[in-house]
C-alpha cells in the first residue's frame, strides 16, 4: 500500500486506485514469533510450503527435479507457526521476535 | 412547456425521478414511502424511463444494492421511511463513507415504538451523523425541486456525498397539491450526464472499493468526508442559483418568512412551516412582529446563516418533531449552539410538537409566541405542544 502523509493526498473513500497493491502490504509486521530453519535437519519435503497460509516459504525445483526449501519471506510471514507444527523432522523453531530486536 | 399537475407529494417525487432517469433504483415499499416507488415502478413498466428497477426483500438489501450499483458507476436512487431507514442504517453509513452520490427521498415517519406510521422527524434525526446531505421540504413542490437539486449537488466532484430529501409522511406524501413540473429536457440538461470518479465497471482501470481501513487511514477518510460536506455547503448557493435560472424558484439554506423586522421568531422544518406562516400572518395583523425561519438545509448545518438571521431578535422558539431522550431536542440543541457566538443573544425556548403525526393547529403554534410575548421562555425547559398534560 502506498504511504500517504496527508488526508488531502489520498484517494477518497479508501478506494485503491490501482491493482495488485496487496504486494506492497507487508503483513510480516504483525509477527510476534519468527520461524527459523535448521537446514542441516531439513529434508526438503516442502510440507511447510504446502501448508503455509501466506505463501511465505521460499523454495525451488532443482535441475535434478528435487525440491529445495530456501527459507522464509519475512515481509509476509505472520508467524503463525503452522510450518513448525507440520515439519516432520522438527527442523523449524519458532523464536520470539524480541530476540531479534536491535 | 412547463406542466402543472395536481398530484401527491409522492407522485411529485416520482416525476422528478422520472425526469432524472436514474440508471438503477432499488427499493422496498414501506409506508408512507410506498407510493413513490409504486409510481416510479409504473414509469419503468411503461418504458417511460430506462431505469433498472431492483425489487429487493428488505431495506437492508435495498441500500446494499444501491451501494453496489453506485460503486459500479450507475446513477442510483432509492427511497424509504422510518423503520426502513433504520433497517438500512449500517449501509447508510457505508454509502457516505464510499462517497457514492446516491439520492434518497425520505418520507418522514415516526421511528417506532410504540408502532406508529405517521409524520415525525425521528427517522431523519436518527441518521443525522451518517454523513449524508439532508434537505427538508415544506410541500410537494419543494420535494420535487429538492430531488433534482440533490442529484446535481451530490454528484459534484468536490462533494461526492449522498443526499436525503425529506418530506413529511402522509401530510406531504399523500396530500394532493398543484405542482409545477419543469420540461423533461430542462431537468435532463440540468442534472447532466453522471461521470463517476471510480467506476468498478471500468475494466481498463481496475480499482478496489470498500477495503479494510484500520487505524492507518480511517481517520483521514473521515476528515475527507467532512471536507465533502464543507464543499457541499459552499456549492449549495451555486446549485440553488442554477436551479432558480431554470425554474424561477428561489431556494436558500433558510426560508426566511417576514423576517426583515421580526422580533419573535419561530423555527420549524417541513410541513408545519405552512401552518406557522399562517400564524405569523395572523400575529402580524395584530401588530406583533412575528417571523419564521424554516431550514431547507439541515446537513451541512447552516450555522452562520442562522446566527445572522437570529442575532438581535427578542425571542427564538425552536420546534422539533422528535425528541432526543435525556438531551435537548435535536434542532433546538443545534440552534442553541449556533447562537453561542451571538453578541446580542435572544431569549430561546424549546418546543416538541406533532409526534407520531399528531395534528398541528394554528392555536397550538400560537402558544410559543404567547410565551415569548410574556417573556416566559426558559432555555432549559422542553415544552410540549398538544400533549395531554
Amino acid at each position: 500500500m502506498p504511504k500517504y502523509d496527508s488526508w488531502k493526498d489520498m484517494p477518497i473513500a479508501g478506494v485503491i486506485d490501482k491493482p495488485a497493491t496487496a504486494r506492497e502490504y507487508n503483513t510480516g509486521t504483525w509477527r510476534i514469533m519468527r520461524p527459523i530453519i535448521n537446514k542441516d535437519a531439513c529434508i526438503n519435503c516442502m510440507q511447510c510450503w504446502l501448508y503455509c497460509p501466506d505463501m511465505a516459504i521460499n523454495g525451488r525445483v532443482k535441475e535434478d527435479g528435487k525440491t529445495e526449501m530456501l527459507g522464509f519471506d519475512y515481509n509476509y510471514c505472520k508467524g503463525c507457526g503452522t510450518c513448525a507444527e507440520i515439519c516432520p523432522v522438527n527442523a523449524i523453531e519458532m523464536k520470539p521476535e524480541t530476540e531479534f530486536l536491535k | 412547456m412547463p406542466t402543472r399537475l395536481a398530484v401527491t407529494g409522492a407522485a411529485a417525487v416520482a416525476h422528478a425521478m422520472r425526469q432524472i432517469n436514474p440508471d438503477v433504483v432499488a427499493a422496498y415499499p414501506i409506508t408512507p414511502q410506498t407510493p413513490i416507488v409504486e409510481y416510479f415502478a409504473g414509469f419503468v413498466a411503461d418504458g417511460i424511463v430506462d431505469t433498472v428497477m431492483v425489487p429487493v426483500e428488505s431495506e437492508h438489501s435495498a441500500m446494499s444494492a444501491v451501494v453496489g450499483s453506485a460503486a459500479a458507476g450507475a446513477r442510483t436512487m432509492t427511497a424509504t421511511a422510518a423503520n426502513g431507514l433504520a433497517l438500512m442504517f449500517e449501509v447508510v453509513y457505508i454509502a457516505a463513507s464510499m462517497r457514492l452520490p446516491i439520492v434518497m427521498p425520505i418520507v418522514n415517519r415516526a421511528l417506532s415504538g410504540p408502532i406508529n406510521i405517521h409524520g415525525d422527524h425521528s427517522d431523519a434525526y436518527s441518521v443525522r451523523d451518517a454523513g449524508w446531505i439532508q434537505l427538508f421540504c415544506e410541500n410537494s413542490q419543494e420535494a420535487y425541486d429538492m430531488t433534482i437539486i440533490a442529484t446535481k449537488l451530490a454528484e459534484r466532484e468536490e462533494v461526492l456525498t449522498p443526499a436525503m430529501v425529506n418530506l413529511d409522511g402522509f401530510i406531504t406524501s399523500h396530500g394532493v397539491e398543484g405542482v409545477d413540473l419543469l420540461d423533461d429536457e430542462v431537468v435532463r440538461d440540468f442534472v447532466g450526464i453522471w461521470e463517476p470518479k471510480y467506476p468498478l465497471l471500468d475494466v481498463d482501470n481496475p480499482i478496489t472499493h470498500g477495503p479494510l481501513d484500520l487505524f492507518d487511514y480511517y481517520f483521514e477518510h473521515h476528515r475527507q468526508q467532512q471536507e465533502g460536506l464543507k464543499n457541499a455547503y459552499k456549492a449549495l448557493p451555486e446549485v440553488f442559483a442554477e436551479y432558480e435560472k431554470i425554474s424561477g424558484r428561489k431556494y436558500d439554506f433558510l426560508d426566511l418568512y417576514r423576517m426583515e423586522d421580526a422580533e419573535y421568531v419561530m423555527i420549524v422544518m417541513n410541513s408545519a412551516a405552512s401552518t406557522a406562516k399562517y400564524v405569523v400572518d395572523e400575529l402580524r395583523e395584530q401588530g406583533i412582529k412575528a417571523g419564521l425561519v424554516k431550514p431547507w438545509v439541515f446537513t451541512p448545518f447552516p450555522k452562520k446563516e442562522l446566527l445572522e438571521a437570529l442575532e438581535g431578535r427578542k425571542a427564538i422558539m425552536v420546534l422539533d418533531r422528535a425528541m432526543s431522550f435525556g438531551k435537548e431536542a435535536p434542532l433546538y440543541s443545534l440552534i442553541k449552539s449556533a447562537l453561542y457566538e451571538a453578541k446580542d443573544r435572544p431569549m430561546i425556548g424549546s418546543y416538541v410538537y406533532g409526534l407520531g403525526g399528531r395534528d398541528v393547529t394554528p392555536t397550538m403554534l400560537k402558544v410559543p409566541f404567547e410565551d415569548a410575548l410574556k417573556g416566559d421562555l426558559d432555555p432549559n425547559e422542553e415544552r410540549y405542544l398538544g400533549l395531554k398534560e
